[in-house]
C-alpha cells in the first residue's frame, strides 16, 4: 500500500535533476567582466567587433578568461577587478576613439562564472534586484496632457494652412486647452471648413457650436487618436531615454513602460545618480540647416582647408564630415512626426516627415530656392551636434510633408525616423520615484537575506529531526528540496530576486514545513489509535492531503492578491511566495511520500516507524473512542 | 519526543465567551489606537525622500540635523538606523525643490560637514505614487478577503467562511493596532507581511474546520460543542509546532535580516501569535454561534458529494 509506481520516482528524479541543474549556476559566483554592446544602430556588434576586441586585449597584454559573442553583446570575463579595469580602458580606446560620441557601450559588469555547458542550457543565476546589487531606479511620469496640448497646437496650425490653401475665410483659429476653436463670418464658410476638416483631419471630431451671432466650430482630438498620441509619446520618450542611457555605459539597463503613462528606468551598478539624473532630464534639439557647398567648404570637408566663415563642421553618423551653414532653417519644434515608409513608385525605403504649418511654409520657401543642393538634419544633445541625414533637395516641397530618401535600407529608415522623433522628448517627464542603493548595501542585503534563510532553515531542520526522528529527517530533506526547486524556478524564470523576496523565501520555508508537520502528526495519531505502521503512514498522508491543499489555496489567494496589486518590493515578495507554495506542495507531499515509501514501503512486516514518541494515554480517551 | 500529552479533550468552547471577550477587547484597543494615533506610514505611502547615510564613526545626529536645516528643508527627521554609524534621514515632499535635487543637495551638505559620510541608499517617492500604493493595498486586502471567503464557502460552508474571515481580519487589525501604538514604521514590506499573515492564519482555521467536518462524519454521537473541542484538541499539537517552525524562521529574519526586515519580521511575529489565538479560540467559536450543524457538512449540496478533492467523500462510520 505504500509503494510508488516507477513513473512517480521517474518524475521525482527528473525534477531533482532539472532543479539541481538550474540551481547550479548560483553557486559559481560572479567575476568582473566587460560588456560591449552597440550604442547606435550603425555600429553592429558581430564577429568583426569580437576580433577587434580580441586584438585590443592582445595588444594590451591582457588575457580574458572567457570572451564570447552572445546575442548583441560581447562579454569578456576577467580574473580580478584590476585586469577588468585595464581591459575596459584598452577596449574603450580601440572601439570608441571619441568618448563624447560613442558607437559602442563599453561597460563594467559582473558575469556568472558558471561553465559554458551550463550557460548553453540557459541555466543562469537568479536575477538580483537593485536592492541586492546596488544601482539606481527611477520611475518617470510622462505628462500626457502636455503631449495632447502640443498635438492640438500643431493641428491648429495645420488647419490654418489648409483653410488658406482652399481659400476658406475664417474669423480666427485658437486653441483652448486641447480643443481648437474656429470662428467664421457666414455659414457657407463654416460648412466648407467642416467638410474640409472631416476630409483631411481624420483625428479630429468637429462640432458646431453656434455662439450668439457668430458661427463657430470646435474640433477636439478623437479618443482613439488621443490614445495613439499618448502611445507614441511614451514610445518616443522610451527611445530617447535608451539613446541617452547608452552614453552612461550601463551593462544591463532596464527601460520599460509601466501602466499607461509611466516609464521605469533601472540602472544596475550605477552610483553616480547626479549624472544619471542629468542625462535623463536632458533635452535634445533638432535643427535643419543647409549644407555649405562652396569650394572652400568642399575642401574643408576633405580636411584640406579651414572651415569657412559662417559654417560649421559636423560628423555624419558614419563618420563622414559635413560642412553646414550656421543659419538654422527649422528646429525640432516644427517637426510633428517622422515615420518610416516606402516610396510608392520606386519601392525605396524612405522617411516621411510631417511639419507643422509654420514649418511647412518656411520649408517650401527654402526648398524652392535651393533645388539641387543638400540640406542637413542635425541633432543636438548636450551641445554636441550630429548630422542625422543630409539629403539632396530634388524639388520644391510644400504642404509640410517631406520625404527623405536615398540608399537607405528599411532598417536604416526606421532608425532615422526613430532618431528624428527621439531627438527630443515628446512630452515632458517628471521623476516620481527614485531609489539609489549603494553597492556595499547590496552585498550586505544579500548576506542578511542569506543568513536569515540559512539559520532559519537549520533551526527548523534540527527541531524536526529531534522531534520526529526519521520522519523529521525526511521532512528536512523535503524542505531542502523545496528550497532547491524554488531557487531553480527563480533562476529559470529570471524573476527579480529582492530582499523582500529573500524574506519570502524564508517565510515560505517556515510555512512549507506545515505540510510535513500535518502529515507526521496525522501518522502519529493513527499509530496512537492502534493502526498498523503501514496503514498509519497511508492514512496519515491521505488524510493530511485535503487539509494541505485547502490551506495552501488560501495562502496562494493572498499571494496572488499581492502579485496583482503589489508593486516594487511587494511584487518581489509575492513572486517568491507564490512559487514557494507551489514547490512546497510537490516537495512536502509528493517527494517526502516517495522517500517514506522507499524506506518503509517494501517492508511487509513493518513493526514500528521512527517518528518519535507515539504517546498513548493509559485508558481509552475521547480521542480514540467513538 | 512529544510535547502534547493530552488525555482528554480540552473544553475550549466552555470558555468561548471569555476568550472571545479578550479578543474583542484587544480588537477594540487596536481600533482605538489606529484612530487616535494613526499609522506611522513610510515614505512609500506619504511621498517624500528617505536617505540612509553611513559614517566612519558614530554619527552626531544633531550636527546632521543642523546641516540639513541650513538647506531650508522643513520637517526633517534624523535617526539612527540599525547601528550608531548609520543614519536615516526622512524629508517630506518639499515645495519648490525638484525631487531629484533634494537628496543630492543634502548629500553635498553632509559631505561638507563630515567627509566620511557615504550614501548607502536614497529613496524618493512622489505624492501621487503614495496615494496609489495605499489604494492598491486596500484593493489587495479586499481581494484576499473575498477570495478566501469564496473558497471557504465553496469548500466548506458560508458559516465557516464568515467565521474564518472575522477571526483573521481581527488579527490584521491587531497587527495594525500594534504598529499604531508603538508608532513603528508601516512600509510596503510590512503590508506584504500583513497580507501573508492573513492567508497564513486562515490556514489555521482551515485545518481546524477540516477536522470538525471529519469529526461530524466519524463521531455520530457527539454534539457540536464536543466535536469542536475534539477537533481543536487533536490539532493543537500541529498548530503549535507549525507556528513554532514558522516563528523560528521569522526569528531568524528578526536576528539576521537587519533593520530593513525588522518591522517585516515583527509584523509576522505578532500575526503568528494572534493567528494561533484567533484560529483556536475565536474562529471555531464564531462558527459555533453561527450554528454549524452536522447536516451542513455531511449532506450538504450535491456539489460536495462530487468533490473530487475530498478523500473522505462517501466515508461513513
Amino acid at each position: 500500500m505504500n509503494r510508488y509506481p516507477v513513473w512517480k520516482y521517474v518524475v521525482i528524479v527528473i525534477a531533482m535533476l532539472v532543479g539541481t541543474l538550474y540551481t547550479l549556476p548560483n553557486f559559481f559566483g560572479e567575476s568582473p567582466a566587460v560588456q560591449i554592446s552597440s550604442a547606435k544602430p550603425a555600429f553592429k556588434v558581430d564577429s568583426n567587433t569580437l576580433a577587434r576586441v580580441e586584438a585590443a586585449l592582445k595588444a594590451a597584454g591582457i588575457a580574458a578568461d572567457v570572451l564570447t559573442l552572445e546575442g548583441a553583446s560581447i562579454k569578456a570575463r576577467f580574473g580580478n577587478t584590476e585586469t577588468q579595469l585595464k581591459a575596459k580602458d584598452a577596449i574603450q580606446k580601440a572601439l570608441v576613439p571619441e568618448p563624447a560620441n560613442p558607437g559602442y557601450v563599453v561597460a563594467l559588469n559582473l558575469l556568472s562564472r558558471s561553465p559554458a555547458w551550463l550557460s548553453s542550457l540557459r541555466a543562469v543565476p537568479m536575477y538580483l534586484g537593485l536592492d541586492l546589487r546596488g544601482g539606481v531606479h527611477f520611475m518617470l511620469q510622462v505628462d500626457m496632457q502636455a503631449a495632447l496640448t502640443k498635438r492640438a497646437e500643431s493641428l491648429a496650425g495645420d488647419i490654418r494652412t489648409s483653410l488658406r490653401e482652399k481659400n476658406v475665410r475664417h474669423g480666427g483659429i485658437s486653441r483652448n486647452g486641447q480643443s481648437i476653436e474656429i470662428r467664421f463670418r457666414d455659414s457657407a464658410a463654416l460648412s466648407a471648413a467642416r467638410a474640409l476638416l472631416q476630409d483631411q483631419f481624420a483625428d479630429l471630431q468637429v462640432v458646431d457650436v453656434p455662439d450668439g451671432t457668430e458661427f463657430k466650430l470646435t474640433a477636439t482630438i478623437k479618443p482613439e487618436a488621443a490614445r495613439r498620441v499618448q502611445d507614441q509619446s511614451l514610445k518616443q520618450n522610451i527611445t530617447t531615454l535608451h539613446n541617452r542611457i547608452n552614453e552612461l555605459g550601463v551593462a544591463e539597463p532596464v527601460i520599460q513602460q509601466q501602466g499607461l503613462d509611466r516609464i521605469v528606468v533601472q540602472l544596475p551598478g550605477v552610483q553616480d545618480t547626479a549624472k544619471a539624473k542629468d542625462i535623463l532630464g536632458r533635452t535634445a534639439t533638432l535643427e535643419v540647416r543647409l549644407v555649405d557647398e562652396s569650394g572652400e567648404a568642399r575642401a574643408a570637408e576633405a580636411g584640406a582647408a579651414a572651415v569657412p566663415l559662417g559654417a560649421e563642421r559636423y560628423l555624419e553618423r558614419n563618420g563622414q564630415p559635413v560642412i553646414v551653414k550656421k543659419q538654422v532653417i527649422l528646429t525640432g519644434e516644427n517637426l510633428t512626426d517622422a515615420q518610416p515608409g516606402f516610396d510608392s513608385q520606386t519601392q525605396e525605403a524612405v522617411v516621411n516627415l510631417t511639419l507643422d504649418a509654420k514649418g511647412s511654409r518656411i520649408f517650401r520657401d527654402v526648398t524652392r530656392e535651393n533645388v539641387g543642393k543638400r540640406m542637413a538634419i542635425l541633432l543636438f544633445e548636450k551641445g554636441r551636434g550630429e548630422v542625422v541625414t543630409a539629403p539632396v533637395i530634388r524639388s520644391e516641397i510644400g504642404g509640410g510633408r517631406v520625404q527623405i530618401s536615398g540608399r537607405m535600407t528599411a532598417m536604416e529608415a526606421t532608425d532615422t525616423a526613430l532618431l528624428l522623433r527621439a531627438g527630443s522628448l515628446a512630452a515632458p517627464m517628471e521623476i516620481i520615484e527614485e531609489m539609489t542603493i549603494g553597492p556595499s548595501l547590496g552585498a550586505e542585503n544579500i548576506a542578511k537575506g542569506f543568513n536569515s534563510v540559512t539559520w532559519g532553515f537549520c533551526a527548523v531542520a534540527v527541531f524536526m529531526c529531534v522531534y520526529y526522528m526519521l520522519f523529521g529527517i525526511i521532512s528536512s530533506v523535503a524542505l531542502a528540496v523545496n528550497l532547491l526547486l524554488l531557487v531553480a524556478m527563480l533562476s529559470m524564470l529570471q524573476a527579480t530576486l529582492t530582499l523582500p523576496g529573500m524574506a519570502a523565501m524564508a517565510l515560505v520555508l517556515g510555512m512549507a514545513i506545515d505540510a510535513n508537520v500535518l502529515i507526521n502528526e496525522r501518522v502519529r495519531e493513527e499509530l496512537r489509535g492502534g493502526a498498523s505502521p503501514q496503514a498509519a503512514i497511508h492514512a496519515g498522508y491521505d488524510r493530511a492531503w485535503a487539509t494541505i491543499l485547502d490551506s495552501n489555496v488560501t495562502t496562494l489567494i493572498a499571494g496572488l492578491a499581492l502579485l496583482a496589486f503589489g508593486s516594487g518590493p511587494v511584487r518581489g515578495f509575492a513572486v517568491v511566495h507564490c512559487l514557494g507554495i507551489m514547490t512546497s506542495m510537490f516537495s512536502g507531499v509528493f517527494f517526502s511520500r516517495g522517500l517514506v515509501n522507499l524506506w518503509y514501503g517494501r517492508q511487509k512486516k513493518l513493526k514500528s516507524v521512527s517518528i518519535g514518541t507515539v504517546w498513548r494515554p493509559d485508558a481509552g480517551t475521547q480521542i480514540t473512542s467513538n | 519526543m512529544e510535547f502534547f500529552k493530552i488525555r482528554r479533550d480540552i473544553p475550549f468552547m466552555r470558555h468561548a465567551l471569555v476568550l472571545n471577550l479578550v479578543s474583542l477587547v484587544t480588537f477594540l484597543a487596536a481600533v482605538f489606537f489606529l484612530f487616535s494615533r494613526g499609522l506611522h506610514l513610510s515614505v512609500e505611502f506619504t511621498g517624500g525622500t528617505l536617505m540612509e547615510v553611513s559614517y566612519a564613526q558614530p554619527a552626531d545626529l544633531n550636527s546632521i540635523r543642523s546641516s540639513v536645516a541650513k538647506l531650508g528643508f522643513s520637517d526633517v527627521q534624523v535617526q539612527n538606523f540599525g547601528t550608531a554609524r548609520d543614519v536615516l534621514i526622512r524629508m517630506p515632499v518639499q515645495k519648490g525643490v525638484s525631487s531629484a535635487l533634494q537628496s543630492d543637495r543634502v548629500m553635498v551638505a553632509l559631505k561638507a560637514a563630515d567627509a566620511s559620510a557615504s550614501m548607502r541608499r536614497t529613496e524618493f517617492v512622489g505624492p501621487q505614487v503614495g496615494d496609489e500604493l495605499a489604494v492598491d493595498g486596500l484593493k489587495a486586502l479586499a481581494f484576499v478577503v473575498i477570495g478566501i471567503m469564496l473558497y471557504l464557502a465553496l469548500r466548506f460552508e458560508w458559516k465557516f467562511a464568515v467565521a474564518a474571515i472575522i477571526a483573521n481580519l481581527h488579527d490584521v487589525i491587531i497587527i495594525l493596532g500594534f504598529f499604531a501604538f508603538f508608532q513603528w514604521e508601516f512600509s510596503l514590506p510590512v503590508l506584504a507581511a500583513v497580507l501573508a499573515v492573513l492567508g497564513y492564519s486562515v490556514n489555521e482555521s482551515v485545518v481546524i474546520f477540516d477536522r470538525i467536518r471529519e469529526n461530524f462524519r466519524r463521531y455520530r454521537k457527539m454534539n457540536t460543542v464536543e466535536i469542536i473541542d475534539n477537533a481543536i484538541t487533536s490539532t493543537i499539537s500541529r498548530t503549535i509546532i507549525t507556528h513554532g517552525a514558522t516563528q523560528l524562521m521569522v526569528l531568524s529574519m528578526l536576528f539576521f535580516g537587519g533593520a530593513t526586515l525588522h518591522y517585516f519580521a515583527l509584523a509576522l511575529t505578532i500575526g503568528i501569535l494572534f493567528g494561533i489565538y484567533s484560529s483556536v479560540f475565536v474562529a471555531a467559536a464564531i462558527a459555533m454561534w453561527l450554528g454549524i450543524k452536522r447536516e451542513d457538512l455531511i449532506k450538504g449540496g450535491p456539489r460536495k458529494e462530487g468533490d473530487p478533492n475530498d478523500p473522505n467523500a462517501g466515508a461513513t462510520v
